[in-house]
């Protein structure tokens, strides 16, 4: 018992700075949830959401090196499965009225909580079935299996008519506005991120990012490896997009165009592919960004009608952007580091003593 | 058979699959090029098709320019586009880690795409009809268009043509060279960069013709028409053997037969038929992983 | 009592025959050196053995002695590489293949993970089992570190340590795989006659303290006459000769194809 308590106090006082954040964070949420209205409300929802798919793609891209490019698919699949066991029973019948739902489901209702839990274990089901064929080959053909599988999900849900609703999609799903949802569920994640990646297998996982040739022969099984990790990482993924489904109240296809995975791709590269707080502080960024950039859409954005400024530019600076990330920022905000105490502490004396070079050359000058 | 089917629906539909074969082969060609080369999934690829369709568009139907003259402007346009990609995108990556290069090349993909959605809009515009090689000649009681014939015929001779440049040719046995092993190629002297942006120059003039013939066939342009045509494409070379022209060829054909004729016997699956090239790869991922023609490929420790 | 060997090996690239009918047999306890001119196909041999490459022809045989105690002969041609490392062969590479951004402790501890009981739930969620697990897998490595002399580098990127420390680092994550025979290539690549004489010291010492069997690759002529028990002598893919290192030195055959041209290069 003093035992506990005495391992108790010395955690305490070694992570009390990282208690004083997490219980300023948690503030934080309660107060913009009570004040908010419902626009930033979305916005905010918006950046847990994106914050949990991007950790889940960093998982595989960032730490573990094999290139997916399936971030959508796998949402999709979380946000269908939500959608399909949370719609009230009594209003399927109007939501499905070219072709009734499949009896087989038409009856079962799920709490919501259970429907995204399962829609992250559907997601990583997929991912299992894709992984197979794919992660054994030396190579980059998961990207191109990845992409494919988002395109054929996308075809697939267009055409099951009774499961999916096709082409019109599913409405009015329950939807959550509390804050409490998406970062709880966030912060959650990323508690069970660093924790995996500061355990054996998330140092499998790097190794293999490392070198393949090396870990394996240190004992690390390749495919096996892989495997968990693009397993873990649709999941969390799946997961992500039940809560989209719950936050928009409704999903069609083409909400899950291939074209969204390049979203969470930027905002991994410009974190930091494998960095975790990198990829928190970039989804944030880049969300917001995004919404910030609307202007760039609006034919009279300084009040004279620029041609310039007409729908489709915000996403040509954002693809640029992409791009110049690429070329000229390559570890991106973070590198694969991360943000911990240590880190800002050295980066702050980084600082105070190039400005203390800067003072004492400036002095030197004068003395001439 | 399943439904129903003559001997000229059956042979109208190989002819069908034939031509869309070869167009799959063009741009299959640029994709097995590259990534003999630089190992590299060249994601642009499908986008500069893209790109050709449209500067195609604009020659005949903006500007008015003969056809011939719109033709010539397209593939040195088109040229000029591959090339300056890989010089400005793949080049400075070079000796960065293989991710950058990737993401290098999606940023490109993605850049294309939404610069032609805000240059030229999202809606899909109408390719003018070249009534010479669209309206249908009947052979018997076989109804076909000419361009479905000049499109294989077309692919024939840049194969042939291609194969020799390759075989016979000193930038030829160059980009041989560099293929099998970049390092040995570079320290005996072979210009490396002059390979690349010739490998890059190909693959592009291909990718123009391909996109020339399949306006012809399928008259109209959107932003986003080289997404899927190029993911198939890469999955035919992948199935020919990545890294083999042959084998892109091979590749593509199989790939267009095996859509027209699955929509033909089960006319229930058409809503899948862009999911038979991903079906096909994950088979061929699984039994055949280094394709139809493709070697073994060794890594080198 | 042989702990490894092959059965008229052959590797073939293509048209290259890169091994040609190696047989080797290192006895338990020994230390066997493998030499023989650049490109005579040593580190392909080393391949072999380890699964990277599945040889064209022939076997690889292994007798590890298993968890009770028991000795068994098992064919492990062609079979995976970390398969391989499981059952006792380590290695470390010519061209230096350290996990770069992780540090000198992380290293080390990839090696153990292949002895891992729990699984990553566990892992994740921190439950008792993982804890242990990962505690005695610090201990162990922190002692490995020590013994190598790089427990004051753990925390140091990989990549930021010195050449030689490197190449010390490889070794110790190979120990760390709890290995019965013990794969070195070319340990001594590009260090000066000083350290040289540190690492021969090092290997001997490793070899007693932990009983291991040592198969080494090297090109420094002293450090081999020095300590090998065995010496294979390889060119253009085939053995031409085996045995003691005076029965080498006094190999005419050896003199002719590879010391008496390279003597006057080496070193």
């Amino acid at each position: 018992m003093e035992n506990i308590q005495h391992r108790f106090g010395a955690y305490i006082k070694i992570h009390w700075k990282t208690i004083v954040f997490l219980g300023v964070v948690l503030i934080t949420i309660g107060l913009l949830d009570q004040f908010v209205d419902s626009y930033i409300r979305r916005l905010l929802n918006l950046c847990a959401i994106y914050t949990i798919i991007s950790l889940g793609m960093n998982l595989v891209n960032g730490f573990t090196g094999q290139f997916s490019l399936g971030q959508a698919g796998f949402m999709a699949v979380g946000a269908y499965t939500v959608a399909i066991f949370t719609v009230p029973i009594e209003a399927r019948a109007t939501i499905f009225y070219l072709a009734p739902m499949t009896p087989l489901l038409a009856n079962i209702q799920l709490p919501f909580i259970v429907a995204l839990l399962l829609g992250g274990l559907v997601s990583a089901g997929f991912a299992f079935l894709i992984g197979g064929p794919c992660l054994r080959l030396r190579g980059d053909y998961l990207a191109i299996a990845t992409l494919g599988f988002s395109e054929i999900i996308r075809i697939v849900f267009t055409n099951t008519q009774t499961i999916t609703n096709g082409a019109l999609g599913i409405k009015s799903i329950p939807t959550i506005t509390s804050l409490w949802w998406t970062y709880g569920i966030a912060i959650i994640i990323i508690v069970l991120m660093i924790l995996l990646i500061n355990s054996s297998y998330g140092r499998a996982f790097k190794s293999i990012r490392e070198d393949e040739i090396a870990a394996e022969a240190m004992g690390v099984g390749l495919f096996k490896t892989k495997m968990t990790s693009f397993m873990i990482g649709a999941f969390f993924t799946g997961i992500g997009g039940g809560l989209f489904a719950a936050l928009l109240g409704t999903v069609d296809p083409k909400q899950f165009y291939f074209t969204l995975t390049y979203n969470f791709l930027l905002i991994i590269v410009l974190g930091g592919l494998g960095s975790i707080s990198g990829t928190v502080i970039a989804s944030f960024v880049v969300t917001l960004g995004q919404e910030w950039l609307r202007f760039l859409d609006e034919p009279m954005a300084f009040g004279l009608d620029l041609p310039i400024f007409r729908p489709g530019l915000r996403m040509v600076v954002f693809s640029a952007l992409l791009m110049v990330v690429v070329l000229f920022y390559r570890k991106g905000l973070m590198g694969t580091n991360e943000l911990t105490w240590d880190f800002i502490g050295k980066k702050i004396k980084v600082i105070k003593s190039k400005f203390n070079r800067k003072k004492s050359a400036s002095q030197g000058g004068d003395n001439k | 058979m399943v439904v129903g089917m003559t001997l000229e629906t059956f042979l109208q539909q190989l002819i069908n699959g034939l031509s869309i074969g070869s167009l799959y082969a063009l741009i299959a060609i640029g994709y097995t090029m590259v990534y003999g080369i630089l190992r590299l999934i060249n994601f642009a690829h499908g986008d500069i098709f893209m790109m050709a369709a449209y500067f195609t568009y604009f020659g005949i139907a903006v500007f008015f320019l003969p056809w011939y003259v719109t033709f010539f402007i397209t593939i040195v346009l088109t040229i000029l586009l591959g090339v300056g990609i890989e010089r400005f995108a793949y080049r400075p990556l070079r000796d960065a880690p293989k991710t950058s290069l990737l993401i290098s090349a999606i940023g490109v993909s993605f850049l294309l795409e939404n610069l032609a959605t805000y240059l030229f809009s999202g809606k899909p515009q109408a390719f003018p009809n070249f009534p010479l090689m669209t309206n249908p000649i009947n052979f018997g009681s076989l109804t076909v268009q000419p361009v479905s014939i000049l499109i294989p015929i077309v692919t024939f001779f840049i194969m042939i043509g291609l194969l020799f440049l390759i075989n016979h040719t000193k930038v030829g046995m160059a980009m041989r060279a560099v293929s099998v092993d970049y390092d040995t190629a570079k320290l005996m002297g072979i210009k490396i960069n002059g390979v690349i942006s010739s490998t890059f120059a190909i693959g592009s003039g291909l990718a123009a013709v391909g996109a020339i013939l399949w306006c012809m066939k399928y008259p109209s342009v959107l932003p986003l028409m080289g997404v899927v045509i190029g993911l198939k494409c890469f999955i035919a070379a992948v199935i020919g053997g990545i890294g083999n022209v042959k084998g892109a060829v091979l590749g593509g054909l199989i790939l267009g037969f095996s859509e027209v004729l699955m929509v033909a016997f089960f006319p229930a699956l058409t809503g899948y038929r862009d999911a038979v090239a991903f079906i096909i790869l994950i088979i061929i991922l699984l039994f055949l992983p280094n394709g139809l023609l493709g070697k073994k490929q060794v890594e080198k420790v | 009592m042989s702990l490894l060997k092959t059965e008229n090996v052959v590797m073939q690239f293509g048209g290259v025959v890169a091994v040609n009918d190696l047989n080797i047999d290192i006895k338990k306890g020994e230390l066997a050196a493998l030499i023989g001119p650049n490109g005579a196909g040593k580190t392909t041999a080393f391949n072999v053995i380890t699964g990277v490459y599945a040889p064209t022809k022939g076997k690889v045989l292994f007798s590890p002695v298993d968890s009770v105690g028991v000795t068994n002969e098992i064919d492990i041609t062609a079979r995976k590489p970390n398969k391989i490392t499981n059952l006792g062969i380590a290695r470390t590479f010519q061209n230096i293949r350290l996990f770069k951004e992780l540090t000198v402790m992380e290293n080390v501890l990839v090696a153990t993970h292949q002895n891992v009981d729990f699984n990553f739930l566990s892992a994740t969620l921190r439950l008792p089992k993982a804890i242990r697990g990962e505690l005695k897998a610090k201990q162990d490595c922190e002692l490995l570190l020590d013994r190598m002399g790089l427990i004051d580098l753990k925390d140091e990127k990989a990549s930021s340590l010195p050449y030689g420390q490197q190449r010390h680092l490889e070794i110790a994550r190979a120990l760390a795989t709890d290995p019965q025979l013990l794969l070195l290539d070319e340990p001594a690549a590009g260090m000066n006659p000083q350290e040289t004489d540190e690492l021969t010291d090092l290997i001997l010492k490793l070899k007693t303290d932990f009983g291991l069997t040592i198969f080494m690759i090297e090109h420094h002529m002293d450090l081999v006459m020095e300590i090998s028990d065995h010496i294979y002598v390889l060119d253009f893919g085939c053995t031409i000769a085996k045995g003691t290192p005076d029965q080498i030195q006094n190999d005419p055959k050896v003199i002719e194809a590879y010391l008496g041209v390279d003597a006057d290069v080496e070193d």
